[in-house]
């Protein structure tokens, strides 16, 4: 009875993760590699490292520490980058060994016994509680709001700043906004494959959708269909080989890529259903 | 009716802390076809910038015809390059982004404002293009999209930044007759380089060196270049292509 229910409870866990995940990361994703931002996206998730560590030593919830880490850089960047006060790739660089830096030194001083660094680093299901999932939820909630709300605001502004601007004087105010949830997606992310691995789950999706379709809207929604394959069949994989479920997800992705990619290349089908291929 | 659509009196620009524009007394009237040229950094581009409201001047005024705010009257071509030609945007949904000054932050385009993209598209000659990306397009192609989203809301008055650029040969008379018709509609604000070209359409030139001299005829000569000390490249065409660098 008890192990069913714990069975239960995991199936019903990676389900609710898996959709919201892949709303989240489908949204987020395809904005960050329309607007080329993918290694800033992976700037943003390994500084958030330093909140994490900073959360353990100061005791409260790592993913708290995170997201403030991961929103301050974010802005940061965008901010510098903005002024042209220094090369954007440089302030990543420094911005992304500087926050596995200090989580590191943070984990190190934390006293009492050394917290589970590789589920952090690397993701691991069973760390994720009912409080991570609700948080994705929300997230997800939000993202289809803000995104369905402003579609043209944002595109248009992704799609050509300096012409937006004769028109718009929001375009800093929703280049802000835009970029805090993209890191607030990476960081709600990271219970699922870790720090280091969440930058593949936002960006393979939509790589795999723009492999056989082209406009910005189907984009997204193919990117969340083929993300929610890609992670529920890493999640049901790592689950039945016991193997890690962030490694399994990410790897199961980049097949996924690999079949579609190819598929295409030796058949005249321009369009498949990447849901099929498991 | 006043027959002026927009007037600057005594405007000065600075950018990053150096005076760009100065004093600068300049009215574009309604139909005008004026042309822009000067050397490089001589303020051409800031000065549509300053039309357009995205830099302020530090002494003088612009005042603009009719009460109508600056942006809802203006169309603008930038230079290509500002726009990212690989991004999953259709042709369409470009042309309808010259909409986004008259719609409120949250706003949907209507039926109307789809077939008027189409009337634009098939004005430009880009029907049957609607659904195809930037990237699959003609430098000539991308131009006129370009062209089509500082059309689509009527402006008053069209400003063109350098639109010569990146136009290939073949379309770049197509292009400057097409400004020819809009001309019957709108004023038109166009920099160049290439005045060798463009004085067969325009009807004025404003030379812009810091200063701003107006001067009412569509005669580039040497002396009225000479006498506002404008350095200018013009180039000419002969068997081997060549430039000739005017020395003042």
């Amino acid at each position: 009875m008890e192990n069913s229910l714990l069975q239960y409870s995991f199936i019903l866990k990676g389900l609710l993760g898996a959709v919201f995940a892949s709303i989240t990361a489908g949204l987020a994703g395809t904005y960050i590699v329309s607007r080329k931002m993918v290694f800033l996206s992976g700037g943003i998730s390994h500084a958030s490292f330093g909140g994490i560590g900073l959360g353990f030593f100061a005791g409260i919830n790592p993913i708290i520490g995170a997201a403030v880490f991961s929103i301050f850089s974010a802005l940061g960047i965008e901010y510098l980058s903005v002024r042209q006060k220094i090369r954007e790739d440089s302030a990543i660089g420094i911005l992304w060994a500087f926050g596995m830096a200090t989580g590191i030194i943070f984990i190190y001083l934390t006293p009492g016994y050394a917290p589970n660094l590789m589920s952090y680093l690397f993701g691991s299901i069973l760390t994720v509680t009912t409080a991570d999932i609700i948080a994705l939820g929300i997230m997800s909630v939000i993202l289809i709001l803000y995104f369905g709300i402003f579609y043209r605001t944002i595109l248009y502004i992704s799609f050509d700043e300096d012409f937006a601007r004769t028109y718009s004087p929001y375009v800093n105010v929703f280049k802000y906004l835009t970029t805090s949830f993209i890191a607030l997606t990476i960081v709600l992310n990271i219970r699922m494959t870790g720090v280091v691995l969440v930058i593949s789950l936002l960006t393979i999706p939509p790589n795999i959708a723009m492999l056989f379709t082209r406009e910005y809207n189907k984009i997204v929604i193919w990117a969340i269909i083929a993300g929610f394959a890609g992670i529920i069949t890493g999640y049901a994989t790592s689950y039945f080989l016991g193997i890690p479920t962030g490694a399994t997800i990410i790897f199961t992705l980049v097949i996924l890529w690999i079949i579609v990619k190819t598929v295409i290349r030796f058949s005249s089908v321009r369009k498949i259903n990447p849901g099929e291929k498991q | 009716m006043p027959d002026w659509l927009v007037s600057m009196k005594s405007l000065s620009v600075a950018y990053n802390g150096k005076v760009v524009l100065s004093d600068i007394n300049f009215t574009i009237r309604k139909n005008d076809f004026i042309g822009v040229i000067g050397p490089n950094g001589g303020g051409k581009t800031t000065l549509l910038k300053t039309i357009l409201g995205i830099v302020h001047p530090f002494r003088g005024s612009i005042e603009f015809n009719e009460g109508i705010e600056a942006s809802k009257l203006i169309g603008y071509l930038p230079q290509i390059s500002t726009g990212d030609l690989n991004y999953p945007l259709t042709v369409k949904d470009v042309i309808l982004s010259g909409l986004m000054i008259r719609k409120k932050l949250v706003s949907r385009m209507s039926e109307t404002d789809r077939q008027k993209a189409e009337k634009v598209m098939s004005e430009l000659g880009l029907s049957g293009l609607s659904s195809a990306l930037l990237k699959d397009l003609s430098g000539g192609q991308q131009q006129r999209v370009f062209l089509g989203r500082a059309i689509i809301g009527d402006p008053g008055l069209l400003l063109l930044d350098e639109p010569g650029t990146f136009v290939d040969a073949n379309f770049e008379n197509d292009f400057y007759e097409k400004l020819r018709d809009l001309n019957r509609k709108m004023a038109i604000l166009m920099v160049s380089h290439d005045i060798g070209t463009i004085s067969a359409y325009i009807k004025s030139f404003a030379c812009v060196n810091r200063t701003l001299h107006y001067h009412p005829s569509s005669e580039i000569t040497n002396e009225n270049l000479l006498a506002y000390g404008c350095p200018i490249q013009l180039v000419t065409h002969g068997d081997v292509p060549h430039t000739v660098l005017k020395i003042h």
